[in-house]
């Protein structure tokens, strides 16, 4: 009798959890992963890193040996006017996409491009918040946008603390960054400094014959290169690979505040491999990937079973400035012209 | 069989009117391929976003300071890369074609070499070779002087009309040399009996005689640099410009603005028409005292005790587009730190295994280009063909209009070429953005003209006499064409297919626009790489792809054999 009630109980469980598969949620079982095999790949857009995302799809690929995954990386704002043109063009290329300017997820979603596909392991495992509760895009990586300098070049005692130490008159000729009209790390580090440090501060900073470059991977590797000597903005990522690998980089987190970036990850509805997509999204997610993100990516994970890598500041300790990608999606056109107003390019 | 060439025969008879449908039906394509684009040009150039007739989108590209400010840059530009690469490429062409300087020959064959090196692939080198602080050669400056000051500073306006003239010097270069070369000896030796000193004859017979050659080289060179897209978005973007064509790509950006876009696309197309028109006049007016002169081999110029500082100074220029940016590549292909010092712990194969091994869009960027680069220099040299022989065999109204529009692609820039094509095919009833054959139809276009060229001087090479005696004894015409025509206009020919396929390689323009994530060319994948500061697999696959580049050009040199060897004239 006790046995009947709890195998009734049982299947009330059962029959509510497969309810509410109906809904967003979804985890990797055995017949996902047999229909994606029989798609056999999938296409990934992302702005990460080239090299990391190579890696990531290369450890999918040994998991998953009969699903290739074909990765088109570009800048943000590129991927973003990319999948616009694509979709406007009904080509329907993109299977699952990350950015590095959370605020494209808004207008996806807003425009319905975007499949309701929250894993599982993000609804049991991130911070309430941190994903769009109807699936859409969850946050797959952060990475703070940093100062850093050149540690040959520049001695510890003479490296900037706050980036108001960068319209001293000796950086002029010295300071790289990157665009915000192609990086979306950068446009979202352009509104929080505009924010929180001011738009002066950025306006004086073109007076001091800052070189640009495109992406945010970039400036790290002109000061590895010792064509300039602080960069005022870019990926943390970037410069905690090159550290590992031993180049004489130091990072500054600036008293105002690091601006910090997340990268959200979402489904595309029209994905021609959708369970590839539905597979490789869930599975990027996973413990495997995000320790692989944070320890061959450099990248901050929010799956609280990752372990950072000793060495590195927790962002507990980190004052960070507060992201606001419906800000961004709200003032971008503005962002971008005023940028371009004092820095001309 | 016999019935086809009976036919043919027959048909051969009652004159060339074989060209009647041909002609209409290369006319019909041809129009089709340029119309449309020009006339989306057209058309969003003079709308507003939602259609309606408008002169607004040409009002802000004059108020609008963001607008404006590119297009005096690149005229600004254009006219010093002009002026430098005539005057750098005249004094070079003289010596290679009308000296005794030694080493002319290989001179003149490296110098055609550098058009092989895809523009936006020359700069990413000067990047390596001239960034003010970590270039390799501000580096040496630095070390041998003391200075503080870089030598060079490559992301400059000065650093920018630097290397496009570098790229485009050549260009004057070839059309300079090729005509030097025809200038006959018999005026400079009447100029000489009368007792004229070397430099007098220099300056006042031989270069008026040239003077027209120059000129249209330095037009096309000027053309060159107010359309060229990669080395400016490479350069201008980090010395902190803007030129049209960079420019004109922003506007791209989600939201498209297409209207600004095509109203900014415009003053392009008329500043090269207006140009083109007057090269046409200088040319036409000037052009008959050479072919005037009594053909007599031309005599070289001795240069006596200036021979060798002569092939010094030569060779020394050569290795500005040359020596010094192909050994940029190759170091930082092999390197940790592309510009850092010559020394083994900066040695690595890591670059050659990541492009190979882990990126995985090589192959697949490999494949397109190169099945493009065959396709479009296959098709592209039989249009050309089949325009030339109707425009030669037809010199009335029709014929002369079939051979306007072969040329007319010459007036349109890549990047509006690439604009049109976007805004042509990306809207019903035929979508073709997403499949090679928009970037087949772009690069088709663009490279027309300049194998059209290279076969109607083939074909205007060719004596009638010679067909006509072969049919005298007896041959009939399809034997005539096998046996007379064709071998004769292999040359030209094979010449024109390498022209095509070469342009094709390095187009990056309309490429850049035209191209997604599923057709993407090498060209691209270099442009993408250098937005994220990849050097290492840049020079990578910048070598690889000239490798195959060379081996193709060289293999069809070889077919053409030694004797009908196929010099590729550029426009």
């Amino acid at each position: 009798m006790r046995n009947a009630i709890l195998a009734a109980l049982a299947a009330v469980l059962l029959a509510a959890s497969s309810a509410r598969a109906q809904g967003p949620v979804y985890a990797i079982t055995p017949e996902l992963e047999a229909a994606a095999r029989r798609e056999g790949k999938l296409v990934y857009y992302t702005s990460i890193d080239l090299k990391v995302a190579e890696d990531l799809a290369k450890a999918f690929e040994r998991r998953y040996p009969e699903i290739k995954v074909h990765v088109e990386r570009n800048g943000a704002e590129r991927q973003f006017s990319k999948i616009g043109q694509e979709y406007s063009s009904r080509i329907y290329n993109v299977d699952t996409v990350n950015s590095s300017d959370a605020a494209h997820f808004i207008f996806w979603k807003r425009e319905g491009w975007l499949a309701p596909a929250l894993p599982d392991e993000v609804r049991r495992l991130y911070p309430a918040g941190s994903y769009d509760p109807e699936g859409h895009h969850a946050p797959m990586r952060a990475s703070p946008s940093v100062i850093a300098y050149n540690t040959t070049l520049v001695p510890a005692a003479e490296a900037p603390r706050s980036f108001r130490d960068l319209l001293d008159p000796k950086w002029r000729g010295k300071l790289v960054k990157a665009h915000p009209g192609y990086s979306g790390t950068i446009l979202t580090a352009t509104f929080q400094i505009g924010r929180d440090v001011g738009w002066d501060f950025l306006e004086k900073l073109a007076g001091q014959q800052v070189m640009q470059v495109q992406s945010a991977t970039e400036p790290p590797r002109k000061l590895i290169a010792g064509e300039r000597q602080v960069m005022v903005d870019g990926n943390e990522y970037i410069v905690l690979l090159e550290q590992a690998r031993g180049a004489p980089l130091a990072i500054v987190y600036p008293t105002e505040g690091t601006p910090m970036v997340i990268g959200p990850s979402g489904v595309m509805k029209n994905a021609r491999n959708p369970n590839a997509a539905r597979l490789f999204h869930a599975w990027s997610f996973g413990l495997e990937a995000q320790q692989l993100a944070v320890d061959a990516g450099g990248l901050r994970s929010f799956h609280p079973g990752v372990k950072e890598p000793a060495g590195r500041k927790p962002l507990s300790e980190i004052k960070l400035m507060k992201d606001d990608p419906v800000a961004v999606e709200k003032d971008v056109e503005q962002i971008k012209a005023r940028y371009l107003r004092h820095f001309r390019t | 069989m016999t019935t086809v060439a009976d036919s043919f025969a027959r048909r051969a008879g009652a004159g060339p009117d074989l060209s009647g449908p041909v002609l209409v039906a290369a006319a019909l394509f041809l129009a089709g391929l340029i119309g449309l684009p020009i006339g989306w040009i057209a058309a969003f150039a003079f709308s507003d976003r939602d259609g309606a007739p408008t002169l607004a989108n040409f009002i802000r590209l004059l108020e609008d300071p963001t607008l404006s400010e590119p297009l005096t840059t690149t005229l600004a530009l254009s006219c010093c890369v002009a002026a430098l690469a005539a005057l750098t490429a005249a004094p070079l062409a003289w010596m290679v074609a009308r000296t005794d300087m030694p080493g002319r020959r290989v001179a003149r064959v490296l110098m055609t070499a550098s058009f092989v090196t895809p523009p936006f692939l020359g700069a990413i080198a000067w990047e390596i070779l001239a960034a003010p602080n970590s270039g390799i050669l501000n580096r040496l400056w630095r070390d041998l002087t003391g200075a503080a000051d870089p030598l060079f500073d490559v992301y400059s306006f000065g650093g920018l009309v630097f290397v496009i003239a570098c790229y485009t010097a050549p260009y004057v270069f070839v059309v300079l040399s090729n005509a030097l070369d025809r200038i006959p000896a018999d005026l400079e030796d009447a100029a000489g009996i009368l007792g004229a000193p070397r430099w007098r004859i220099v300056l006042g017979v031989t270069l008026p005689l040239a003077l027209p050659a120059l000129l249209a080289g330095t037009a096309v060179a000027f053309l060159q640099a107010m359309t060229l897209f990669g080395s400016p978005a490479i350069l201008a973007i980090p010395a902190g410009f803007h030129t049209i064509t960079t420019k004109i790509y922003t506007l791209f950006q989600f939201p498209p603005k297409p209207q600004i876009a095509a109203a900014a696309a415009l003053p392009l197309l008329l500043v090269t028409i207006a140009l083109l028109w007057l090269q046409a006049r200088i040319l036409g007016r000037r052009g008959y005292a050479v072919i005037g002169g009594k053909g007599s081999a031309p005599r070289p110029v001795r240069l006596g005790a200036w021979r060798w500082p002569a092939c010094l100074l030569v060779f020394a220029l050569l290795a500005l587009p040359l020596f010094l940016p192909y050994m940029a590549l190759l170091k930082a292909a092999i390197s940790r730190l592309p510009a850092g010092p010559f020394d083994p712990a900066n040695l690595t194969l890591a670059h050659v295994a990541f492009v190979f091994l882990e990126f995985s869009q090589t192959r697949d960027a490999f494949a397109n280009t190169f099945l493009l680069a065959l396709s479009t220099a296959s098709a592209g040299s039989l249009l050309a063909l089949v325009v030339a022989y109707v425009a030669a065999r037809r010199a009335d109204l029709p014929g002369r209009a079939l051979e306007f529009l072969a040329m007319a692609p010459i007036a349109i820039p890549g990047v509006v070429l690439g604009v049109g094509l976007f805004l042509a095919y990306t809207r019903g009833p035929v979508v073709l953005y997403g499949t090679l054959w928009i970037l087949f139809l772009a690069f088709l276009t663009i490279e027309l003209p300049a194998a059209f060229q290279q076969l109607r001087a083939a074909f205007r090479g060719l004596h009638p006499e010679l067909e006509e005696a072969s049919r005298i004894l007896g041959a009939g015409r399809l034997q005539t064409l096998r046996r007379i025509t064709a071998p004769l206009l292999k040359g030209g020919v094979i010449a024109g297919w390498c022209l095509i396929f070469i342009g094709t390689v390095r187009e990056l323009s309309a490429a850049v626009m035209l191209s997604s994530s599923t057709t993407k060319v090498l060209s691209v994948v270099i442009f993408d790489l250098n937005e994220s500061g990849n050097l290492g697999a840049i020079a990578v696959i910048g070598v690889a792809m000239l490798l195959v580049t060379f081996a193709v050009v060289g293999f069809a040199n070889w077919l053409t054999g030694a004797a009908g060897g196929a010099r590729p004239q550029p426009t």
